[in-house]
């Protein structure tokens, strides 16, 4: 059998770029999560945030009898809709084409940051109003408005946090889930011009400070920003998800309003998104129903924005659905359901995962976005322990992606070097090993040399690789007997 | 009934404690156990750490030398996971169909040790005596991917003398996940200690679970601290007896 036969082939389709965005961190996981766990705030911030919100899902998502039922319809629903995905996108084109829109294709980050650079230059405004949106994040879009001299104004409570602490989201939900209320005041006191010097770090002053400080932005901005949630293709209606009114400001008030969506976001029909608007809200932040649901349908003369562009991105999404059995990770609706019940998420937060898709869901979708060798650490920064997948609103069975993506990335290392690496050596020797009986008894023969090395039933210290274990847990000492010893002992050679 | 044992390689090599419980248990039981000398390995490691071309070798080696058995058990959640969900996946990634439709048929033939007693042989009650306090600890794998749910505790319940108590959090990852606890040995130790804490909070002097792995883990954590809290593996629970009952 050879490594030829092996699943999937990618057709060279590009991937996410180099140099642009955040999808890809500084240093490997192992590095950046060591950091973060030494951060005691962090874990005790987390820890207390994911506890809240876990306890809130389960109670909401217990209620409903047919909750089965409705992953069954989100995942199916996700699976046709992938299945034909370019047919729903002309169709998306079309309809919101119909209704007074622009529809732009964005083939990666860089192309989509110069559509909407342009877009809002061409309005004059130096000013633009954003709502919480991951893709924007993902493409680095602040950057280039930047660059390009215009000021993109976060909206969303959590985002400003982070905005204004010149921080990084570390949540797909809550962005700013690694700060708490005395931190947030100390960045508003030490960012906000005119904020009350005696601002104290209660959620009602915290919320009231930023409200002020929000208000005269949503009435000065020409330009509003968003990502989407869900698109329907067949009426062209385009869908946002908030909790706090931000969004439903940004997407009413200025004159010209710019979407930027992952191609994925698309859904077939109206009825589809009943599932969805079930499954979400629960989900991401243990409400029965979301807040404020925003829909539009291209312009409507005198009614809200006047200029709608809808920029669709690939950025190495069309990759992703290349992998036959990564695919499915297009299917997430970003309710981060995942990050909260995953016990690496909560003790490292999503920093670590140097991509704006952090926890379970971005170690297998950072990787498929960028290509495995650009985050080839992410699909190790699990134990596999399956939480992710039970929670998973769509059912992405996400352990087996990791492990799906462990593989590609084995096989890639595997094709690039001459020579192969000490682990490849080491597995490949194990499997040699365990393949043969006989080989296996030597090799329990030679392991029994451990004892050599214990006192007391217990190893306290052994050789690299091995010693990150011992670094914290005793190994134990090889007994004396094997099993296998034993029982020849007892009942003779009977097989 | 004759049931096959594959003791995984962790328990041969380093807890034959937990292999020969498990004989004990079943022969009280009144059924007749056979150990396949040839079985080595089901391959899980290779698989979990994406070595799935070095894993095609041991699919195959499980498939051949267990295809015989009427019944397996295996005292190990994950071990059987791997054997359930990863062997006709791992065939079926390097073409092998008629591999995967074996190792398929084999799979559905293999058990995990609670899945067997009260699935399989229909007993809760397997007579055991065991006075100390306990603490039981549901494994990712047995509790996600097998789904064993409360079989585990309906057995420990039944179990004269124990002094059963809950396990706060219990359905959190311990932090073991293979090689995970040494490619990410920081993050694994400190899904350790909040295991530990939850472990140590029950103030129970035995730790058990239905498999060696994340046992060795919690274990090695435990005695490293000289925390006074030990493991020990379900099955040597239920193979425990008054002196001298059968």
């Amino acid at each position: 059998m050879s490594r030829d036969t092996r699943a999937v082939t990618f057709l060279g389709l590009p991937t996410a770029p180099r140099g642009v965005g955040h999808l890809r961190g500084a240093e490997p996981f192992p590095v950046a999560a060591r950091r973060a766990l030494a951060d005691t705030q962090l874990r005790r911030n987390l820890g207390k945030a994911t506890r809240t919100i876990r306890a809130k899902r389960a109670a909401v998502v217990g209620e409903l009898p047919d909750w089965e039922e409705l992953r069954d319809a989100g995942q199916a629903i996700k699976s046709e809709t992938m299945a034909h995905l370019d047919r729903y996108l002309e169709q998306l084109e079309a309809s919101v084409t119909a209704r007074g829109g622009v529809v732009h294709w964005a083939r990666d980050a860089t192309e989509a940051n110069r559509i909407v650079v342009d877009l809002v230059r061409a309005t004059g405004a130096a000013e633009a109003v954003k709502v919480k949106s991951i893709v924007t994040d993902e493409i680095g879009l602040n950057d280039a408005l930047a660059a390009a001299g215009i000021t993109a104004h976060e909206t969303d409570l959590a985002e400003l946090i982070v905005q204004l602490g010149h921080d990084r989201p570390s949540h797909i939900l809550v962005p700013a889930i690694h700060r708490n209320r005395a931190e947030i005041r100390d960045i508003f006191l030490r960012e906000m011009a005119d904020v009350d010097p005696g601002l104290t770090d209660s959620p009602a002053a915290l919320t009231e400070a930023a409200r002020m400080y929000l208000r005269r932005r949503f009435l000065s901005a020409k330009v509003g920003i968003s990502g989407a949630n869900f698109a329907i293709a067949e009426t062209g209606t385009l869908c946002v998800v908030e909790s706090e009114g931000n969004g439903r400001m940004c997407l009413t008030l200025p004159d010209t309003l710019i979407t930027v969506m992952g191609i994925e976001k698309i859904l077939p029909g109206w009825e589809d998104l009943g599932v969805f608007m079930q499954l979400l809200p629960r989900s991401s932040t243990g409400e029965r129903m979301n807040p404020y649901t925003s829909m539009w349908t291209g312009v409507t003369p005198g009614d809200g924005p006047q200029q709608f562009h809808l920029v669709l991105l690939d950025n190495g999404r069309t990759a992703a659905l290349a992998d036959q059995t990564g695919r499915q990770a297009l299917h997430c609706i970003r309710c981060s359901a995942c990050l909260n019940v995953c016990p690496v998420y909560e003790r490292v937060g999503g920093h670590a995962y140097g991509s704006v898709y952090p926890g379970p869901i971005g170690a297998v979708l950072s990787p498929l976005l960028t290509g495995v060798e650009d985050n080839a650490s992410l699909p190790y920064a699990s134990s596999l322990c399956g939480a992710c997948y039970d929670a998973c609103p769509v059912k992405i069975d996400i352990p087996s992606l990791l492990v799906h993506l462990r593989a590609r990335h084995v096989d890639e290392v595997a094709d690039t070097r001459r020579v192969p690496s000490p682990e490849a050596v080491t597995m490949a020797a194990a499997a040699w090993v365990m393949a043969s009986p006989a080989r296996y008894e030597a090799g329990q023969r030679v392991g029994r040399l451990g004892r050599l090395l214990g006192r007391g039933g217990r190893i306290r210290r052994l050789p690299p690789p091995l010693s990150a274990w011992t670094a914290a847990r005793d190994a134990p000492e090889p007994p004396a007997q094997t099993f296998r010893q034993w029982w020849r002992a007892e009942h003779g050679d009977t097989r | 009934m004759r049931i096959a044992l594959f003791v995984t390689c962790l328990a041969d090599t380093l807890f034959p404690d937990a292999g020969r419980a498990t004989v004990r248990l079943l022969e009280r039981l009144g059924h007749q156990v056979e150990f396949p000398a040839a079985q080595t390995c089901c391959g899980q490691m290779h698989v979990n750490t994406g070595y799935l071309h070095d894993a095609l070798p041991l699919v195959r080696h499980y498939a051949e030398v267990f295809k015989d058995c009427e019944a397996i058990v295996v005292p190990s959640g994950s071990c059987t996971g791997s054997i359930r969900h990863q062997h006709a996946m791992v065939a079926r990634r390097y073409g092998d169909e008629a591999l995967a439709r074996r190792a398929e048929a084999v799979a559905a033939r293999t058990y995990e040790l609670s899945e067997l007693l009260v699935d399989v042989l229909g007993v809760e009650d397997v007579g055991a005596y065991y006075p100390h306090r306990v603490t039981y600890h549901p494994t990712c794998h047995s509790l996600r991917l097998l789904r064993v749910g409360d079989r585990p505790l309906r057995l420990l319940r039944n179990v004269a003398g124990i002094d059963l108590v809950e396990l706060p959090d219990a359905d959190t990852c311990c932090g073991f996940g293979g090689t995970f606890a040494v490619k990410n040995a920081d993050t694994s130790t400190a899904m350790l200690a909040d295991k530990m804490r939850s472990v140590l909070d029950t103030q129970a002097e035995v730790c058990t679970a239905g498999d060696s792995s994340c046992l060795m883990h919690i274990g090695g954590g435990l005695t490293r601290l000289r925390a006074g809290t030990r493991t020990v593996h379900l099955a040597q629970i239920l193979a425990s007896a008054p002196e001298g009952a059968r």
